[in-house]
């Protein structure tokens, strides 16, 4: 498998206070990658590194071997790379569908002023935004909810519409911030299956999360954080027999029960 | 609404603006309503400047400074360089366009009540810098400006020479509305196009806009600019009506107005600062008969009607069909 995306001994300090501590990794193609760890342990922070909505302290985050930390946040989604939010960020008082439609900004080939005097370029533009909203809509399975407005829908639907903006957008890499926070069994086995999904469409997943059972069943590898530093590196099934990780979780070994 | 209605609509208001107002002007004998309305179109165009930058989500209080600047360019390019009217308008327009760039680069970075404090001062900045200059002839101001010239292109004459007028009030009057009109149409076409959208992404949320990929810095200056532009043209056209720019032509209470405008009009709502500006000078004007009671019933009506309406006068249900008309 080829590597799609390289950590470079990212470090971030926040004055004294060390975030991320010399993390490197390299996240496959195609691959689901979950970055775990417990609270505080920095994984928010890298993922903000990554999608560069935050500056690096010292390192490198190279995508397909080019440098993209430290540049401007829409410049990196226009390389590939796209986050979704850990709070249920979206475009409120837009419908779905007009959220996901807005998302699909970065595929169009008209400027601005071609979509001001309403260009060939710039219709066909929309035309094509439509079309491939409506398919992304029917993808996820929220046909029905397309024509609502975005800040009128329940939790797990905001989740959804969240991805779609994301996948809207062509990416190679979606960041996805704790997509199984606040979510009951069902609905959690429902976005597990979402995001296996997402991954069949040529998408590389890498995702923050606390939720243990859904990371194991999702995830090809797993990243493990605690207090900034990468303690672990692994399969699921390795990372669930771990020593290191086990510790850092239960905080001591003698009454360890396992994960 | 179908095309064919809103087709109607906007006839129906060219006909009204164009030939019913000044023929009712004309039978009444009410001269001086021109000019109140001339200043409604003007103003309102600034005021449709400021609504752009609430539509980014910027609380803009600084329209005044640039309806300054775009005036004192026409002023000193009609009589110190001898430039014709019709071409210092678009001259003005362009300076405010790049000057509210420089600016914005670095202020539109703020958010929220602190870009609106910076603009503020904006407004205070223009009146002492045309104070000090040696070019906008300190707080003397410049005076008789001529009137506009004749336009005309391939030795065609378009538009007169306004000296030669009989009616100069009339041709201002058409002057602003013809543009007014042009304002509305293009800030309409604005907002119902991708722009619109992208602009409501960045008014509801700059860092979801950002991992989409809209490189929102450009287009905040870009909205911002655009702003700027209309306020410069409207502030321009209202100095040459009576031909002379003071530092005090425009002041901190009127970038507050311009404000105004837009938040009584309704946010939004295109025409809000159409409706708005005609509201609120209307409004004052007709409150004139009150004497000294003037300010504190303007003041009362204003502050009643942004809490009953916070989505301003267009939120009226009378209203509702054609806003439904303005969201297609």
């Amino acid at each position: 498998m080829s590597t799609i995306l390289e950590i470079n001994n990212v470090t971030k300090k926040f004055g004294g206070l060390i975030a991320n501590n010399d993390i490197s990794f390299k996240v496959n193609k195609q691959e689901i990658l979950s970055v775990i760890g417990p609270n505080g342990a920095g994984k928010s922070t890298l993922f903000k590194m990554i999608s560069s909505f935050m500056k690096t302290t010292s390192g490198e985050v190279l995508l397909e071997g080019k440098r993209i930390s430290n540049l401007a946040p829409h410049i990196v989604a226009r390389m590939g790379v796209v986050r979704t939010f850990q709070e249920t960020t979206i475009f409120k008082t837009m419908t779905v569908r007009d959220n996901i439609i807005i998302s699909h900004h970065l595929r169009s080939n008209s400027n601005l002023f071609g979509f001001f005097i309403g260009s060939s370029t710039a219709r066909n533009d929309e035309r094509e935004f439509a079309r491939s909203a409506d398919e992304l809509l029917e993808f996820l399975s929220i046909t029905d909810i397309g024509n609502e407005l975005a800040s009128t829908l329940p939790q797990g639907h905001l989740r959804t519409l969240g991805i779609a903006i994301g996948l809207a957008t062509n990416p190679k890499i979606l960041l996805l911030d704790e997509p199984f926070a606040g979510m009951n069994h069902d609905e959690t086995m429902h976005m597990v299956d979402l995001v296996s999904s997402v991954r069949d469409r040529n998408v590389t997943v890498l995702l923050v999360e606390h939720d243990m059972s859904a990371v194991m069943k999702i995830s090809d590898r797993i990243v493990v954080l605690n207090f900034g530093e990468l303690i672990a590196e692994g399969t699921p099934k390795e990372i669930q027999e771990n020593k290191i990780v086990i510790e850092a979780y239960l905080g001591s070994e003698d009454d360890s029960i396992g994960l | 609404m179908s095309k064919a209605s809103k087709l109607i609509y906007f006839f129906i208001f060219l006909v009204t603006i164009l030939g019913i107002v000044p023929w009712l002007i004309e039978i009444s004998g009410r001269w001086d309503y021109y000019y109140t309305l001339t200043s409604v179109a003007l103003l309102s165009i600034a005021s449709s400047g400021v609504w752009l930058t609430f539509y980014i989500g910027r609380i803009n209080i600084g329209q005044g400074a640039y309806a300054l600047a775009g005036g004192y360019v026409v002023a000193i390019l009609v009589t110190k360089y001898d430039v014709s009217f019709w071409l210092s308008v678009p001259i003005a327009g362009l300076f405010c366009s790049f000057v509210s760039m420089l600016i914005g680069a670095s202020i539109l970075r703020l958010r929220g009540v602190y870009f609106a404090m910076i603009t503020l001062v904006l407004t205070e900045v223009a009146k002492l810098t045309a104070m000090s200059l040696p070019i906008t002839n300190g707080a003397k101001g410049i005076s008789s400006i001529a009137l506009p010239g004749e336009l005309s292109i391939f030795g065609i004459s378009i538009i007169p020479d306004f000296s030669t007028l009989a009616n100069v009030k009339l041709a201002f009057y058409y002057v602003a509305v013809i543009l007014m009109i042009f304002v509305f149409a293009g800030m309409y076409r604005l907002v119902n196009s991708r722009i619109g959208h992208l602009c409501r992404s960045l008014q509801q949320n700059e860092e979801l806009a950002s991992s989409i990929g809209v490189n929102i810095t450009i287009l905040r200056i870009i909205a911002y600019s655009i702003s700027s532009f209309l306020g410069g043209i409207g502030g321009a056209i209202f100095i040459s009506i009576s031909q002379s720019v003071y530092p005090t032509t425009f002041q901190v209470a009127d970038s507050i107005n311009f404000m105004l405008n837009v938040f009584v009009g309704g946010m939004g709502y295109v025409f809000g600062p159409m409706i708005g500006t005609l509201f609120i000078y209307f409004g004052w004007d007709l409150l004139f008969t009150t004497g000294k009671y003037q300010l504190l019933i303007y003041s009362s009506i204003i502050i009643a009607l942004i809490l009953v309406l916070p989505n301003g006068l267009l939120s009226l249900r009378i209203f509702n069909k054609s806003n439904k008309r303005e969201a297609k």
